[in-house]
């Protein structure tokens, strides 16, 4: 069920409204339902993957639990017998056992996420070695469909129960709360990805109507339609010509389309965590924001920190912390220092985990090498910037540019153009062509093509670029205003005139300007295959 | 405390680490620093500092980690 889809519509209406009059302690019980019927849509069959998630994780969290409480209950009642040494050989021994349930849920289900999504992706590759091998095998593939929302529930999940066994909170103790934690619909087609301390506040009620709660997130909702029906689905047309036809848009057509593709995807995955978050604060609930203006960031590493965030905090919590201070790492960093120096010593576990982590981050949004490339190159322009901050601090020190609006400026232009140029990986049919197309930025110099019809070509008429570009000045506008605080409370002590005329300014472009109609078909989330 | 600053002071000698308590919001110390100092902390004081520990409170100043380390020695 797509959220742009009128079944959604209806399905949110029908399910807001009995929300709030059926009696609170109900409610999230309600969720539950709806979040298993929104599943359903998808196919039925695949309730079974988010079904094993839940149980595994369930019963992984309850012996967890249970072992970190015998734990605590001897160490409590021997306290005074114990040595400290024999203290630290209990615990370790608990935690031994917690670690192996703690592995079985992890491998069980990164496993199941491994197998379906990776599964034929691995399989091709060997059997492409063995082509060129001259080895006569062909392993076959499988006909794996992805199940919906598999990469963002399971690791939300994961990072349940690795916070379980981290002690950060105790786990849930009814399976059916777990399970609208994991299920809970709005999440589950592109994130944000929800941290359980942070969600269970607001996630299980009871909730009161509150019209300022209910109105803040239609507006939301709103803005998130208006974001991904006028900007992203009317983009998406030319970049689709461009990107498809790469013998045909070469040149200045390549760098138009990376421009292009970063609107569209800003516009489409924003918007489609709007309408996500927006939909929880109708509920009452709270889930986590996942932009923070991300085309504002004047570094690649502070855009990462804005953009996806919750995915990237995933990362830094679950995997790149817990390897770069691994006991390995330790010794390896304390051998490298005795080897290499401090200099060289220090920098090699972070190395290693921040190309680990970018490798990952890679496959994760999907099985084919033009990610992996992409998540490699971010690895290896963050491992650069890092290694240039004392030269970029020479250099602010010696010409005073640092802090001034066009030193700011340029910074904030550099970062856009060089994540824009990255992110072209996701929309090339493979690897060479997205280079080959690189090599055309610099080696065809094609700038009148703009002026020659060509552009007319591209599928989009003159009034659907001026649409895109007050729609665009538009969300210019209310990022820049947002700075200060939030633009909706803002908007709220505006007079009454002029807040309904902006509702129904919204309402009636995404009416009548929304990518719909004869020749536009409201298209998936581009996160939702991730 | 002194061993503290001492680790420390081997990272970057010309910082006041008495008396500075913005390390990690001011950038002094980066990751590649953070990874050292927790291999030189755990051998010095042998505690095993998780990662859940690893927030900028807990090392933006000599006194945090300090405090950190003592927190971490109790509870074991």
């Amino acid at each position: 069920m797509l959220f742009t889809s009128f079944e959604f519509i209806l399905f949110a209406t029908v399910l807001f409204v009995l929300y709030y009059i059926i009696p609170k302690k109900l409610q999230w019980m309600l969720l539950l339902a709806a979040s298993y019927v929104f599943y359903a849509f998808a196919g039925v069959k695949y309730l079974v993957y988010i079904l094993a998630t839940t149980v595994s994780t369930y019963f992984t969290g309850q012996r967890i639990g249970k072992l970190q409480k015998i734990g605590y209950e001897y160490i409590k009642i021997n306290k005074e017998t114990l040595s400290r040494e024999e203290r630290k050989a209990y615990k370790e021994k608990i935690k031994k056992k917690q670690r192996y349930w703690l592995a079985f849920c992890l491998v069980l289900n990164f496993g199941i996420l491994a197998v379906i999504k990776y599964y034929n992706f691995t399989v091709l590759n060997i059997n492409s070695v063995f082509d060129l091998l001259k080895i006569n095998v062909n392993i076959p593939t499988l006909g794996f469909v992805l199940p919906l929302g598999i990469s963002f529930y399971t690791f939300q999940t994961m990072g349940y129960i690795i916070d379980v066994y981290r002690e950060k909170y105790a786990p849930q103790k009814n399976m059916f709360r777990l399970a609208l934690f994991v299920s809970f619909f709005p999440q589950l087609i592109q994130g944000p990805i929800n941290r359980y301390d942070d969600l269970e506040k607001t996630l299980f009620g009871p909730h009161k109507f509150v019209s300022k709660k209910v109105s803040f997130g239609l507006q939301r909702i709103l803005w998130g339609y208006f974001k991904k029906l006028v900007v992203a689905d009317r983009l998406l047309i030319a970049v689709n010509t461009i990107v498809k036809n790469p013998d045909e848009y070469q040149g200045v057509y390549v760098l138009l389309g990376m421009f292009f593709y970063a609107i569209e995807l800003y516009a489409d995955f924003t918007g489609g965590i709007d309408i996500a978050i927006g939909v929880a604060e109708v509920l009452g609930i709270r889930m986590a924001e996942n932009f923070e203006r991300p085309y504002f960031s004047k570094s690649i590493t502070e855009y990462w920190r804005r953009w996806h965030i919750t995915l990237g905090t995933w990362f830094k919590d679950y995997l790149f912390l817990p390897i770069s201070v691994s006991k390995s790492m330790l010794n390896l960093s304390k051998k490298c220092r005795k080897l290499f120096g401090d200099s060289i010593g220090k920098r090699i576990p972070v190395y290693i985990s921040t190309i680990v982590v970018w490798f990952t981050t890679g496959i994760w949004h999907g099985a084919a090498w033009n990610f992996i490339v992409w998540g490699l190159l971010n690895a290896l322009v963050i491992l650069i910037s890092q290694e240039c901050i004392p030269l970029y601090n020479r250099f602010h020190k010696r010409f005073n540019v640092s802090g001034t609006f066009w030193y700011r400026l340029f910074q904030v232009g550099r970062t856009f153009w060089l994540m824009s140029f990255l992110r072209t990986l996701d929309c090339y049919r493979n690897v060479p062509t997205t280079f080959r197309m690189y090599g055309t930025i610099f080696t065809k110099w094609n700038w009148h093509e703009l002026f020659n019809g060509k552009f007319a070509s591209l599928g989009l008429g003159i009034s659907d670029y001026i649409i895109l570009t007050l729609a665009v000045l538009l969300i210019l506008y209310v990022s820049l205003a947002s700075r200060a605080g939030s633009f909706r409370e803002k908007l709220s002590k505006k007079p009454l005139i002029v807040r309904y005329l902006s509702y129904f300014g919204l309402i009636i472009s995404i009416l009548i300007f929304g990518a719909y109609g004869i020749g536009y078909d409201s298209s998936q989330f581009i996160y939702s295959q991730f | 405390m002194e061993k503290v600053i001492e680790i420390l002071k081997s990272l970057h000698p010309d910082v006041d680490f008495e008396n500075c308590t913005t390390l990690i919001d001011d950038k002094i110390i980066d990751s590649f620093d953070i990874v050292t100092l927790i291999s030189e902390l755990s051998d010095e004081f042998d505690v095993n500092i998780p990662v859940e520990e690893i927030v900028p409170e807990n090392f933006n100043s000599a006194k945090a980690i300090y405090e950190l380390i003592k927190r971490l020695q109790e509870d074991e």
